[in-house]
């Protein structure tokens, strides 16, 4: 964030200078480093010395022993990483497992968000009554406060009192028992719902800025050469979306794979087995035992994890438009 | 155009001196403040809210300033957070001066080497060690060394039966486990069970492993300080005590998802449950829900016919102050002031809290049959949980791997010895990897 504002300021001022060039340079030659400097400085305080700290901790034995003074903690080299790495172990198996709950977690949560949001960008292209009040209703999700929509959420999900078991028994009567949705096997799909509603406004929300980029003659040419709607849409909307897609699913997964915030408001303290979404299981592996060298072992993995997948990603989605 | 320049640099500027200026900590404790100095304190939710916990304590805070003039900054922290808001506090510094530990955390937060010790000085500026009942005091800390908490309110378990409930099925209170089950069995019918439990808090159902263990002989950590999470008395305690509700079918299971007692003691308040098992602080809970003083009564909770007598573990919250205090003496004579029987007789009853100071007489009840049970309880028929460095990580560990269990049983599920063998294991190994 900080990074973008300064940029832009930076590139105003040095206009600046030219405008005044007969008094000389030199009396403004610090203003560019002087408004660089926010930034980098932010940079690094938010950035990069966490990132390093992290994975200083990563190499300490950093028990509730040595908490109050991480100067006295020991170093274990690469013992923190064995112990995550050894899936025949409790605390590696533990972590395998949510590995792969998260990575259907994304799947899902990615896949289907894009799916509504391409529905509905596609849907309010065209200019209709009542547009702006469905584009303002369909970004809502996106505009509450996360803490509020999700704690909502978590009312609606309780069992005998929620609003849809409510809804679904009590309205619709359907037989049987009421579900569990937080606790137990529902949890997953709960949590998917849930994120899904978070993170489907923003995939609309690209997706529409996008289209309102792909000039209207193109649908028109093509409507007269007999294209229908849906050809339309895969013989010109994707391809001329391409760009948006690119960034817009790298971003979606990084927010979904890392997804704190969803699961720690919804489950609360303790997470269910089949919601155990890997930063929430990092979080409970450190803060459980008050290991954090261990935690932070884990998070380093997951940063390469990441790492390995963006890059490789960019790296096919790159050759493939420059060969095309 | 230079103008514009100068407002960005000046507003960047300002920018970044506000968010250094926030990251430099806000919550300074012990600001000096007009001559007066001011603490700040965290006390643990110990009444029906914690709303409910800032009007019992203000006045007495209130009290303390009229007094010495020194201001006291509360904050209550509800059950599930405090752990964490503490380990975070360690972790950063950026700590309270005087806060509320639960007692059995007590020797875990000591080994961080965070909290003050009280040395025999510290014990004189608080009135003494003598004060203290002895039950409670034991609690402080790591034996042998200067504890690092002091006792603040005693309680113990006991089980609570619906009088009226139990006079229409011709029952008396169970005196055995045994006994105890058949009561509920009876009891359960409709949308009434016969027992009601905080399934989904880790803290009660880790003190559950422990009382259960205990009544089997069995113990979580040898001699050595080592985790044995995984001796047959253990598995079979913790099977006991999830067969009420998976095999005995008593407890309903949307108690899976009670996350704290409270909500536990508000079923058996309104009538849904005919027995809850409570801390003795459940007393204004209770009463909060409009259930009366006499419709209840309260008995230890039995142990299985030939088992050991335990029916609680000396439960209680302790004081404990940061070692980085700025304000040592004022923290002292807040301890002090806390600890003193005036303001110790006025909070027992507001919280239900048994008396940790020698030779005060109960007043967490009028009831004098329901205080003879807790007192007999807590000093008779208590053991305390292990005083070692790893017990939080046992209370969390077990105990969440004990939610993990009631949520399977609840959501149809089954959980057998092996399974809870197995969830114990991974437990200790990840106490043992801490470690």
């Amino acid at each position: 964030m900080s990074a973008t504002t300064t940029t832009r300021k930076s590139g105003a001022s040095a206009k600046a200078p030219r405008g005044e060039n007969r008094k000389g340079r030199r009396a403004g030659w610090w203003l560019p480093y002087a408004l660089l400097a926010p930034a980098v400085i932010f940079e690094l305080v938010i950035h990069v010395i966490p990132m390093v700290t992290g994975i200083w901790m990563s190499f300490l034995k950093l028990t509730k022993m040595f908490i109050s003074n991480w100067g006295n903690a020991p170093v274990t080299g690469l013992k923190n990483y064995q112990i995550a790495l050894d899936f025949n172990s409790a605390v590696g198996s533990g972590l395998l497992k949510s590995f792969l709950i998260t990575a259907a977690f994304t799947i899902l949560v990615v896949g289907i968000s894009w799916g509504l949001g391409m529905a509905a960008a596609v849907a309010l292209q065209k200019s209709f009554f009542g547009r702006g009040f469905f584009r303002t209703l369909f970004l809502i999700p996106y505009a509450l406060p996360m803490y509020a929509g999700v704690i909502a959420w978590k009312f609606m999900l309780q069992k005998d009192n929620g609003a849809i078991n409510h809804f679904f028994f009590d309205n619709l009567g359907l037989p049987g028992d009421r579900p569990f949705w937080l606790i137990g096997n529902n949890a997953f799909w709960a949590v998917v719902i849930v994120a899904i509603w978070r993170m489907w406004p923003f995939a609309f929300l690209m997706l529409m800025a996008g289209l309102q980029s792909i000039p209207n003659d193109v649908y028109e040419a093509s409507a007269v050469d007999g294209a229908k709607p849906l050809r339309q849409w895969s013989a010109i909307t994707l391809p001329m979306l391409r760009p948006v897609n690119m960034v817009l699913l790298l971003v979606m997964f990084l927010w979904t794979f890392n997804d704190f915030n969803t699961p720690f408001v919804l489950f609360g303290g303790s997470n269910p087995p089949a919601g155990d979404l890997i930063s929430f299981h990092i979080y409970n592996a450190s803060f459980l035992t008050w290991n954090f060298g261990s935690g932070a072992a884990m998070s380093v993995l997951l940063l390469l994890f990441l790492l390995v997948v963006s890059g490789i990603y960019l790296l096919i989605m790159n050759r493939r438009k420059d060969r095309a | 155009m230079k103008i514009r320049t100068f407002a960005a640099a000046a507003a960047i500027a300002a920018l970044a001196i506000t968010a250094t200026g926030c990251s430099g900590g806000t919550s300074n404790s012990g600001a000096t403040n007009g001559g007066g100095k001011t603490l700040t304190y965290w006390a643990s939710n110990q009444g029906t809210s914690l709303d409910n916990d800032k009007q019992v304590l203000t006045p007495e805070l209130q009290k303390f300033q009229d007094q010495t003039g020194i201001k006291v900054n509360l904050e209550v922290i509800g059950w599930n957070d405090l752990q964490t808001r503490i380990q975070t506090a360690v972790t950063s510094g950026q700590s309270p001066d005087v806060l509320n530990i639960g007692n059995t955390w007590a020797a875990s937060l000591q080994s961080t080497g965070a909290f003050m010790p009280f040395d025999s000085a510290a014990f004189d500026a608080i009135g003494g060690k003598a004060k203290f009942v002895k039950t409670a005091m034991d609690t402080g800390g790591v034996p042998g060394q200067d504890p690092t908490s002091v006792p603040l309110y005693g309680l113990a378990y006991g089980l609570y039966y619906n009088k009226a409930m139990f006079k229409d099925a011709g029952l008396t209170p169970p005196t055995t486990w045994e006994e105890m089950v058949a009561d509920a069995k009876k009891l359960t019918a409709g949308s009434v069970h016969g027992m009601t439990l905080a399934a989904g808090s880790y803290t009660e159902n880790s003190h559950f492993a422990f009382i259960n263990a205990a009544q089997n002989g069995a113990e979580f950590f040898g001699p050595d300080g080592k985790p044995t999470f995984t001796s047959d008395g253990i598995v079979n305690g913790i099977a006991r005590y999830l067969d009420l509700m998976q095999a005995d079918k008593v407890v309903n299971p949307s108690n899976a998802q009670y996350d704290n007692g409270t909500q536990a003691i508000n079923d058996f308040a309104n009538g849904k449950a005919a027995m809850v098992l409570s801390q003795n602080n459940a007393n204004s809970s209770i009463a909060s829900q409009g259930m009366k003083d006499d419709a209840y009564g309260v008995v230890a909770f039995p142990a299985p016919a030939g088992g050991q007598q335990i029916a609680t573990m000396v439960a209680g919250i302790n004081m404990s102050i940061f070692k980085n205090t700025k304000n040592k003496d004022a923290a002292l004579q807040f301890v002090k002031f806390m600890t003193s029987e005036a303001t110790q007789a006025s909070l027992d009853k507001s919280f239900a809290a048994l008396p940790v100071l020698q030779g005060v007489t109960p007043s967490f009840t009028t009831n004098a049959e329901q205080a003879k049970t807790f007192e007999d309880i807590y000093s008779n028929k208590s053991k305390p949980l292990p005083l070692v460095a790893a017990e939080d990580q046992f209370e969390s560990t077990v105990g969440k791997a004990m939610n993990q269990m009631f949520a399977k049983v609840a959501s149809g599920g089954t959980v057998s010895k092996a399974d809870i063998k197995a969830a114990l294991t991974t437990a200790q190994q990840a106490v043992e990897a801490a470690g």
